[in-house]
């Protein structure tokens, strides 16, 4: 039986596995990744602990982290709820606000450079010519990484309402009843009824939020490649120019230990649900 | 139906807001698509005056989608094929298999789901480079495999355990090995989640960056999202031309959902809907 599990096991314990140790042993070396690696003990951690730039990308991992916890959950919540009452609009509303997750990351993101925040050609530029005077924002470092945020959360919000409907539509119609003869309207319904009927798949899409929001990578690189003056660098964007940019795998193995670090605490709960869930239903 | 007709009215503008949200980019990407650069810069909102098909045939021309687009389709089949024939009877053992050892198999499956890709990609990518395995297609769809097969092994494990057990009891009392089994028993009923994970692995292989930018170099074998990606590094000036390949790129995807909504839905939210 156990040959069944072997391909797939094999693939992936070669693939991920073997490099992730790698990448654990590699942040102890100095190595370009052609030379021999030179054991360098903690030096690629204090290297980075003394450059400004990680503390800044780790900031603004944090930053990413609350923006996701918050904006997208809110207007998916919200969403979710309204198309609850609007079951004829539902299967067609779903699906356009669905669009943009199944969207390529590579194109969406040109799409708002060029049609949005462009001063010559996006809305941006629109708004200008209409007496709004607005910059681009992708070109000012303490604006960049909140116009990326913008780009992703068009791009995740949706998905995110259509789960949080799947999850509310498993609630029982009778208890959606009980509370409107009650005389519940649309807020109470959502905080008493709706918000606590959906709370495990809540949890783990807040714990699954804090994983993906440290390991943020296409986005970034893609509209802003981290810039302009590493103003929306994160870890994985600082990781990436150091290995393939700047000939420096330590560093950049330090610095993906460290995203990794943070993503594993959040993983552990997200285990640990996962196991207690599958113990309940079988 | 629920709601009073306050909330009700509340909740249709919200739907009118998000839509309009949701299809604006997509909209202007491909009203833009169709006009002159110039004219995109004098008014971005402006509907086209005159179409101009012609970008669409230049930028096939000029960003050789139709071999880009080629690849993208051998990568995402490929992978395809490799995961459903390795996940499948792996969901199958993990369905059915109970004891410590497969606990401890099905763990790290879920654990590498959440596993980011900087965590492997660094040696990843100097072993295949010693390997002489940069710039292969079928390298990358190996790795698309590791990536994406614990989804479809999770999936997949959910179809396995709604079959019941007397059916390969049955089997088994009629003579049948345990391969026999496995590929006139279980397979024929595992189909329906055989389909959402090729569309949803499909679709993944197909938008996927990080990977293809970095072990594909080789204008000569890149994915289309790649070209896409490099062409509008080097010359963002023909947006006209540009938004044309990015509809171009993004049309067959968008057709497949419109056909195939249902399991592109079911398929992405399983896992993070739990009762």
């Amino acid at each position: 039986m156990w040959l069944f599990a072997l391909p797939a096991l094999l693939i992936n314990i070669c693939i991920i596995l073997v490099p992730a140790v790698l990448t654990f042993t590699a942040a102890f070396f100095i190595w370009d990744g052609v030379g021999t690696p030179v054991w360098a003990g903690l030096a690629n951690f204090q290297n980075m602990a003394a450059d400004p730039v990680f503390w800044s990308a780790l900031t603004n991992n944090f930053i990413w982290t609350a923006i996701f916890l918050t904006v997208p959950v809110c207007l998916a919540l919200v969403m979710a709820a309204a198309l609850l009452m609007a079951p004829k609009a539902r299967i067609v509303v779903q699906s356009i606000i669905f669009l943009p997750r199944i969207i390529a990351v590579a194109v969406t993101g040109r799409i708002f450079q060029g049609m949005i925040f462009s001063p010559a050609t996006g809305i941006v530029a629109w708004l200008n010519e209409h007496g709004f005077s607005i910059s681009d924002p992708l070109a000012d470092p303490d604006r960049s990484l909140y116009a990326v945020a913008a780009v992703d959360i068009w791009h995740w919000w949706g998905f995110l309402a259509v789960v949080f409907l799947a999850a509310m539509r498993q609630i029982s119609v009778d208890q959606i009843e009980a509370a409107r003869l009650d005389g519940a309207g649309f807020f109470a319904l959502f905080r008493y009824v709706l918000l606590p009927g959906i709370r495990p798949t809540l949890t783990l899409m807040l714990i699954l939020t804090v994983i993906w929001s440290f390991q943020v990578f296409e986005f970034i690189f893609i509209v802003t490649r981290g810039g302009p003056a590493y103003g929306s660098e994160v870890l994985a964007t600082f990781a990436y120019r150091h290995a393939f940019f700047e000939g420096d795998v330590g560093q950049a193995a330090a610095a993906a230990c460290v995203m990794s670090l943070f993503g594993l605490c959040a993983t552990a709960i997200y285990l640990w649900l996962q196991i207690t869930d599958d113990a309940q239903s079988t | 139906m629920i709601g009073d007709r306050w909330s009700r009215t509340f909740a249709l503008g919200l739907i009118g807001v998000a839509s309009f949200s949701s299809l604006l980019p997509i909209v202007l990407a491909v009203m833009n698509a169709l006009k002159t650069t110039v004219e995109i810069g004098s008014n971005p909102l402006a509907l086209p005056s005159q179409l101009h098909w012609e970008n669409f045939s230049s930028a096939w021309r000029n960003a050789q989608l139709g071999p880009s687009l080629l690849h993208s389709a051998e990568v995402a089949i490929l992978t395809i094929v490799m995961v459903c024939v390795t996940a499948t009877p792996c969901a199958y053992v993990l369905a059915r298999q109970k004891g410590k050892f497969w606990r401890f198999i099905t763990f790290y499956f879920m654990a590498t789901i959440t596993v980011p890709v900087q965590l492997y990609l660094y040696p990843l990518y100097f072993i295949f480079a010693k390997l002489g395995l940069v710039n292969s297609i079928p390298a990358v769809a190996l790795i698309y495999t590791a990536m994406f097969s614990p989804f479809a092994i999770f999936l997949l494990r959910t179809y396995a355990l709604a079959i019941p057990v007397a059916l390969e009891e049955a089997a088994q009392v009629d003579g049948a090995k345990p391969w026999q089994t496995f590929f006139h028993v279980i397979l024929p009923m595992m189909r329906p989640g055989l389909l959402t994970v090729a569309i949803i692995v499909g679709l993944n292989a197909w938008n996927e960056f990080v990977i293809a930018v970095t072990f594909l170099q080789n204008d000569s074998n890149v994915t289309a999202i790649v070209r896409f990606y490099n062409l509008t590094g080097q010359y963002s000036t023909d947006w006209g031309e540009m938004l044309a390949a990015a509809v171009t790129i993004v049309l067959p995807i968008v057709v497949i959902f419109v056909l195939l909504q249902r399991q592109f839905i079911d398929g992405m939210t399983s896992g993070a809907v739990k009762s």
